[in-house]
C-alpha cells in the first residue's frame, strides 16, 4: 500500500516527462530556424516560455509543501511530478539554448538551473538510500531513547569508576563530558569522530586494565565493557546524525541556488526583451 | 377500634416521606410507617458525611421537601425539620407484614400484631432491604463479606475488596482508600452504571493510585482471607481484611407478591409494572421509588408528591413532563403518556421497561418521522445508535450490488444492532417506509439500559444473533432453516491472544466473530506462524465440516473483548446438508484460504506483519496511521501538517511508536471500534463521526478520563496556543515560529483534551497522510493492509 514518488501512480508523471522531452526533441530536429538554433526563433522562444513556467512551477512547491490546507491532492503527487518534470527541464532548456554558452548571464541562468536540478538528483538518490540505513541502524529505538541509553551508561561509568584510581575517574569523566555527537558539518557528514574521548577513554583504560590485577583489574574490565557499550551507541547515535544530514544538506544548495536561478531568470528574460 | 386513615405510606424513605408530607400539607389523614426508629433508612446508612447527588440534573424537584446537593447529615437535618413543621404522622418501628383489601377499604398489618385501615396504600419500601449478595461459597462462612458499609473511617490499614461498579461501591472505595489499601472488582470494563460526579471520582482514584482497579472479573469463592476472582488471564486469589459487597439490591419479591402485586417477568431484576400514575395492578395501591424502578432520590420524591395529588384525583403531569414534550413534539398531537404508551406497546424491547426507566430512556432518545424512501443511514456509515420502528416500516437494502433487494422490518422491530455491538460501519443502508416514526436512543444510553436490564439484553442478542448469522455466513438461507442452528449459539468472550481453538483439535463448533478480531495462525517448524488476521463479521471453525478434518490452525482473539457466536458443529452439519448452495460457497471460501494459507505460509515476512501490528493494538483499529521507514526521510511534515491544521496543537508523534521491519506504528488515534476513550466522559463530549473518526467537541470538561483510558497514549490535555501569522510573514519577514507547532507557545485558558479528528472537517482527508511528500505515511483500516493481497505486495 505505500508507494515510492519514483512510482507514484504507475510512473504518470515519468511518461509525462518522456513526452514532453521527446516532443521537445522531435521539434528541434524537425525545426529549420534561419541561421543556427538559438534561444531567439520560434521554438527557442517555446521552449523558452515553456521552461520558464516549468521553473516557477517547480519553484511554487516550497509553497505548496506548506499550505496544509492545500486541496485534496497528496503532496506526494507534487513531488513526483517536481522530480520527473524537474529532469525533464535539462532537456527543454539545453534545446532552448540551441547549444549555445557563453560567458554570460544566460549561460550563469544555465549554470544555475543545473547545480539545482543535479543538486534534486542527490536529493533523489538520498531520499531513496539514506531512509533504510537510518531505521535499520536505530533497531527501533527513536534518537530521543538513544541518547538517553548513552546517559546511562555514562552514570554506569562514573559508579563503576568510583572505586578505582585517578586516572581513570579522569577518563571517565572527560569522556562523559567532553563526548559530542554530531558538531561541525564535517563531524555530521562523517558519521564519525577521529578524536572522540569516549574512544580514548575505552583505550586507556584497556591499557589500564592489563597492567591491573585481582578485584581492580575486574572492576577495570567492567568499565571497559560499560565504555565499549557506549561507543557501539555513539557510534550508532553518529551515523544516525550523519543519515539525517545527508538527507537534508543538498536542500541547503537546492532552494538557496534556486532563488538564484530566479533572479538570473528575470534578468535573463528582461535582457532578452530589453537589450536583444 | 382500627384506625382509618386516606393513605397509607409503607416505608419513610425520600419517595414515602415526600408523600406523607404532600399529604400532611394538603390535610389528608395519612400515616407514614418505618420500621427504624428515624426516617429515610438507606439515607441514614450512607457512610458519614456522604455528598448526596440530585441528579438528573434538568429535573425539577417537587415536594415539600427540600433536596439538593449536599452533605448526608445536612440532609437528613432538614428532613426531620420538615417532618416536625408539617406535622407528618410518622410511626417509627413499624415493619408492615402483610396488606390485603381493596381500593377503599386495605388492611394493613404490623409486626406488632396491629391492624391499619387504609383507602389507598403507597409502597416505598425501596430495595435496600433486600440487598444482593455474591452468592459464591465461603460468602456467609469466611466472616468476611458485608453488604454495608457505614463509617469509612471505621478502618484502618486494611487490605479491603471493594466488589461492584455502581455508585455505592464507588464511593465506598473512594473513601476507604484514604486509610486502607483498597480494590475495587468491577465485572464488566467499564463503570457504565455510575452517575456522573461518581464516574470522575472513580477516574480520577484509579489514575492518582489511591486505589486499585480489577476490570472484567467476577468473584469465584472467599476462602482462607482470599476472594477467587475469575478474570480473562484465569483464577486469581485476592488476600484481604474484609470484602464489601456493594451489587445494588433486588425487590423483596415474596412479600410484595403477597399483597397481590405481579411481576413481569421471572428476572432477578424485574420490578412490579406501573401505570403512569404509578398505581399497581392492584387498584388503589401505589408503587413510587426504586421498588417502581426509580433508584435517585429526586425522582422518588417527586413520585411522593405526584402520587399524593393522584390519589386526590389531581392529574398533575410528571415533573419531566415539558422536557419530553419539546421531546416528542415531532409526533404532533399526541401527549406524552400516549407516545409512551404506544412505544411500549409497540415496541417489544422497550415493553418489559416499567413507564419510568422508559420516561428516563425517553430524555436520551430522539423520535423520527423520515419522509418515505429517506435513508436513515448508509451502509459504511459509522454511526452507532440503535433504532426502532414505533410505526410503519423501513426498508434495509441488503445487497449492496442491488438497491431492490430489500428486507422490510416492521412496527416493533429493531435495527442498527450491529453497529452498537460490533462498533464497525453500518452494514446495510436503511431507508424509511411510507408513515415511519423512528426511535433512536443513543450509544451510551443503550449501553447502560443493555448492561442493566436483563431484557433488553436477551431480547437484543437473540435477534441480532440472528441477524449476524444471516448477514455474514449464510445469507442464501432462510430465517427459518437458521433457527435451529441458531437455537444453539452462545456468546463467547475472549482475551487477546487467548485460543478459540487449537491446531489439531478435534472441531466441534462455528464461532462467528461479533466483535474485535483475531488471528490464523499454525505451528510450522516448531514456531506459530500468522497466516491471517480476520475482522469481525467474518467466520472460522467451518473448514473442520467442509473437509471432516481436525482444526487445521489455531485461532487466537488479537485484541480483548473479542466476542464471537459459537454454534454447534452438528447443527452446522445439518444445516450444510439441507443448502447445497451454502455448503458450495464456503467450500469456494475455503479453497481460497487455503491457496493464501499456504501462501502466506511461505511468507515469514507478511506473516510477522500481521503479528507485529496484531500485537500494537491494531486489531480493534478502524484506521491507523503506518509509515513505511524506508520512505520516511523524517521531514516531520506530518506533524507539521497535523499542527497547521488544528489550531497549532500537534496531535502525533512521528518518531515515538514501534517499528518492525520497516513498518512504524507512529503515536497516533487508531479510532478504535470501541473507543477507550469514549469510556467515562462525564459529559459525553466524545464521538463517532459518521466516516468513523473519534472525535472531542467543545463540551470537554478537560477532566483527564480519556487521556488515562486510551492504551496508545494519544490523547493530550492542552490549552490553545497563542495565533500564529501566516506563512508568508515567517517566509518573507521571519515572524512567528513557522510551520508546525510552536515549542515555546504557552496555552492560555482552560485545558481540553486533543486528539487526531481524522481532519474530518478539512477536504482531501487526513493532511498528515495529504502533507507527507514521500507517499510514507498512509492512514489504512488493518482490515484492509493486512489483507492476504495488500501483503503480497509490500
Amino acid at each position: 500500500m505505500h508507494e515510492s514518488v519514483l512510482v507514484y501512480r504507475g510512473f504518470r508523471f515519468l511518461k509525462i516527462a518522456v513526452l514532453l522531452g521527446i516532443v521537445a526533441i522531435i521539434a528541434y530536429a524537425v525545426d529549420q530556424p534561419l541561421g543556427v538554433p538559438n534561444g531567439g526563433t520560434w521554438l527557442g522562444y517555446t521552449l523558452g516560455t515553456i521552461g520558464a513556467l516549468l521553473i516557477l512551477w517547480l519553484m511554487w512547491f516550497g509553497m505548496r509543501k506548506r499550505r496544509y490546507y492545500g486541496g485534496a491532492n497528496k503532496l506526494q503527487g507534487w513531488l513526483s511530478a517536481h522530480v520527473y518534470l524537474g529532469l525533464a527541464l535539462i532537456v527543454v532548456a539545453t534545446l532552448h539554448t540551441g547549444f549555445q554558452f557563453g560567458w554570460n548571464l544566460h549561460t550563469l541562468a544555465y549554470a544555475l538551473m543545473i547545480l539545482v536540478i543535479v543538486s534534486g538528483v542527490f536529493g533523489i538518490y538520498a531520499y531513496a538510500r539514506y531512509p533504510r540505513l537510518m531505521t535499520e541502524n536505530r533497531h527501533g529505538k527513536t534518537s530521543e531513547q538513544l541518547l538517553r541509553d548513552i546517559a546511562e551508561l555514562d552514570e554506569e561509568a562514573r559508579s563503576a569508576a568510583l572505586t578505582l584510581g585517578d586516572e581513570i575517574n579522569a577518563v571517565v569523566l572527560e569522556a562523559a563530558n567532553k563526548t559530542k555527537i554530531g558538531g561541525g558539518l564535517g563531524r555530521m557528514l562523517s558519521g564519525e569522530d577521529r578524536n572522540c574521548p569516549t574512544a580514548r577513554g575505552l583505550v586507556r583504560v584497556e591499557e589500564l586494565a592489563a597492567s591491573a590485577s585481582g578485584k581492580e583489574a575486574t572492576q577495570i574490565r567492567r568499565l571497559a565493557g560499560i565504555l565499549s557499550r557506549k561507543n557501539e551507541l555513539l557510534r550508532q547515535a553518529r551515523r544516525d546524525v550523519r543519515f539525517l544530514a545527508l538527507m537534508q544538506i543538498w536542500l541547503y544548495i537546492h532552494v538557496p541556488i534556486s532563488f538564484a536561478l530566479l533572479a538570473a531568470l528575470i534578468a535573463h528574460v528582461i535582457a532578452v526583451f530589453f537589450y536583444w | 377500634m382500627t384506625e382509618q386513615y386516606a393513605v397509607a405510606i409503607v416505608g419513610s424513605g425520600p419517595g414515602g416521606m415526600s408523600a406523607a408530607g404532600r399529604a400532611a400539607a394538603n390535610g389528608v389523614s395519612h400515616v407514614l410507617f418505618e420500621k427504624s426508629d428515624h426516617l429515610s433508612d438507606t439515607i441514614y446508612k450512607y457512610q458519614k458525611g456522604k455528598l448526596v447527588m440530585a441528579t438528573p440534573d434538568n429535573l425539577p424537584l417537587r415536594s415539600e421537601y427540600e433536596f439538593s446537593l449536599g452533605i448526608r447529615e445536612d440532609i437528613l437535618g432538614s428532613w426531620d425539620k420538615t417532618t416536625e413543621t408539617l406535622g407528618v404522622n410518622v410511626r417509627y418501628n413499624s415493619e408492615v407484614t402483610g396488606i390485603t383489601g381493596q381500593k377503599g377499604d386495605f388492611t394493613i398489618t404490623l409486626n406488632s400484631g396491629d391492624t391499619v385501615k387504609a383507602e389507598h396504600v403507597i409502597f416505598a419500601i425501596g430495595l435496600q432491604g433486600n440487598l444482593r449478595k455474591l452468592g459464591v461459597p465461603g460468602e456467609d462462612e469466611s466472616g468476611l463479606v458485608q453488604y454495608q458499609l457505614d463509617d469509612p473511617d471505621e478502618y484502618e490499614a486494611e487490605d479491603i475488596l471493594v466488589v461492584g461498579a455502581g455508585d455505592a461501591a464507588i464511593e465506598n472505595a473512594v473513601a476507604l482508600a484514604k486509610q486502607n489499601r483498597v480494590t475495587i472488582i468491577n465485572r464488566r470494563d467499564e463503570f457504565a452504571r455510575a452517575k456522573e460526579g461518581n464516574l470522575a471520582l472513580i477516574s480520577t482514584a484509579i489514575q492518582r493510585g489511591d486505589l486499585n482497579c480489577i476490570y472484567s472479573a467476577s468473584p469465584v469463592k472467599v476462602e482462607n482471607g482470599a476472594l477467587t476472582l475469575s478474570t480473562p488471564d484465569g483464577e486469581i486469589d485476592v488476600k484481604c481484611d474484609r470484602v464489601i459487597a456493594r451489587l445494588g439490591a433486588v425487590a423483596p419479591r415474596k412479600f410484595v407478591e403477597s399483597c397481590g402485586i405481579v411481576f413481569p417477568s421471572k428476572d432477578a431484576t424485574a420490578l412490579p409494572e406501573v401505570s403512569s400514575t404509578y398505581e399497581s395492578n392492584v387498584p388503589g395501591l401505589y408503587i413510587i421509588g426504586a421498588l417502581g424502578g426509580y433508584p435517585l432520590i429526586k425522582q422518588a420524591m417527586n413520585q411522593g408528591y405526584e402520587a399524593i395529588e393522584f390519589i386526590a384525583g389531581n392529574m398533575i403531569k410528571p415533573a419531566d413532563e415539558p422536557l419530553l414534550e419539546e421531546n416528542f413534539k415531532i409526533l404532533q398531537g399526541m401527549s406524552v403518556a400516549e407516545v409512551l404508551d404506544m412505544i411500549r406497546a409497540n415496541v417489544p424491547i422497550y415493553s418489559e421497561l416499567n413507564p419510568l426507566l422508559l420516561r428516563e430512556m425517553m430524555l436520551e432518545a430522539s423520535l423520527h418521522r423520515p419522509k418515505d424512501g429517506e435513508v436513515v443511514f448508509a451502509r459504511n456509515d459509522y454511526t452507532n445508535s440503535f433504532f426502532t420502528v414505533v410505526e410503519g416500516e423501513v426498508l434495509i437494502e441488503v445487497d449492496p450490488s442491488d438497491p431492490s433487494v430489500v428486507v422490510r422490518l416492521g412496527q416493533g422491530e429493531f435495527f442498527g444492532e450491529m453497529g452498537l455491538i460490533s462498533g464497525r460501519r453500518r452494514t446495510a443502508t436503511v431507508k424509511a417506509g411510507r408513515n415511519a416514526t423512528l426511535l433512536e436512543v443513543p450509544r451510551r444510553t443503550m449501553i447502560k439500559l443493555v448492561n442493566s436490564v436483563e431484557s433488553v439484553k436477551r431480547v437484543l442478542d437473540r435477534t441480532a444473533i440472528i441477524r449476524q448469522v444471516q448477514t455474514h455466513m449464510a445469507p442464501s438461507v432462510p430465517t427459518e432453516d437458521l433457527i435451529e442452528l441458531v437455537d444453539t449459539a452462545e456468546i463467547n468472550s475472549f482475551k487477546q491472544g487467548q485460543a478459540l481453538f487449537e491446531e489439531g483439535q478435534a472441531g466441534d463448533s462455528v464461532h462467528l466473530i461479533r466483535r474485535g478480531s483475531v488471528t490464523v495462525s499454525r505451528r510450522i517448524g516448531g514456531s506459530d506462524i500468522v497466516l491471517s488476521y480476520v475482522a469481525s463479521g467474518n467466520y472460522v471453525g467451518e473448514m473442520a465440516f467442509l473437509s471432516d478434518a481436525p482444526r487445521s490452525a489455531t485461532v487466537r482473539a488479537a485484541i480483548d473483548n473479542t466476542e464471537t457466536i459459537r454454534m454447534d458443529g452438528a447443527a452446522f452439519k445439518a444445516l450444510l446438508d439441507k443448502s447445497p448452495t451454502l455448503s458450495a460457497a464456503m467450500q469456494a471460501r475455503a479453497r481460497g484460504f487455503a491457496v493464501q494459507n499456504e501462501r502466506m505460509a511461505q511468507s515469514r515476512d507478511a506473516s510477522g506483519i500481521i503479528e507485529f501490528l496484531v500485537k500494537q493494538g491494531a486489531g480493534e483499529a478502524t484506521d491507523i496511521l503506518l509509515i513505511d521507514e524506508s520512505l520516511c526521510v523524517r521531514c516531520d511534515n506530518c506533524e507539521k501538517a497535523c499542527a497547521e491544521t488544528h489550531g497549532g496543537i500537534n496531535r502525533l508523534n512521528r518518531e515515538a511508536g514501534p517499528t518492525y521491519a520497516e513498518l512504524h506504528v507512529p503515536t497516533s488515534c487508531r479510532h478504535c471500534e470501541h473507543p477507550h476513550c469514549m469510556k467515562d466522559c462525564p459529559p459525553d463530549a466524545i464521538h463517532r463521526a459518521q466516516n468513523g473518526e473519534v472525535y472531542i467537541d467543545d463540551s470537554c470538561i478537560g477532566c483527564g478520563n480519556c487521556e488515562m483510558n486510551c492504551p496508545y497514549d494519544v490523547i493530550r490535555l492542552s490549552a490553545a496556543p497563542p495565533k500564529k501569522p501566516g506563512l508568508l510573514s515567517w517566509m518573507l519577514f521571519g515572524l512567528g515560529s513557522g510551520p508546525g507547532q510552536d515549542p515555546k507557545a504557552k496555552g492560555k485558558g482552560a485545558k481540553q483534551a486533543v486528539k487526531c479528528d481524522m481532519c474530518k472537517d478539512i477536504p482531501g482527508g487526513a493532511s498528515c497522510v495529504r502533507a507527507c511528500p514521500t507517499g510514507a505515511a498512509i492512514r489504512v483500516s488493518p482490515e484492509e493492509f493486512m489483507s492476504i493481497a495488500a501483503l503480497a505486495r509490500q
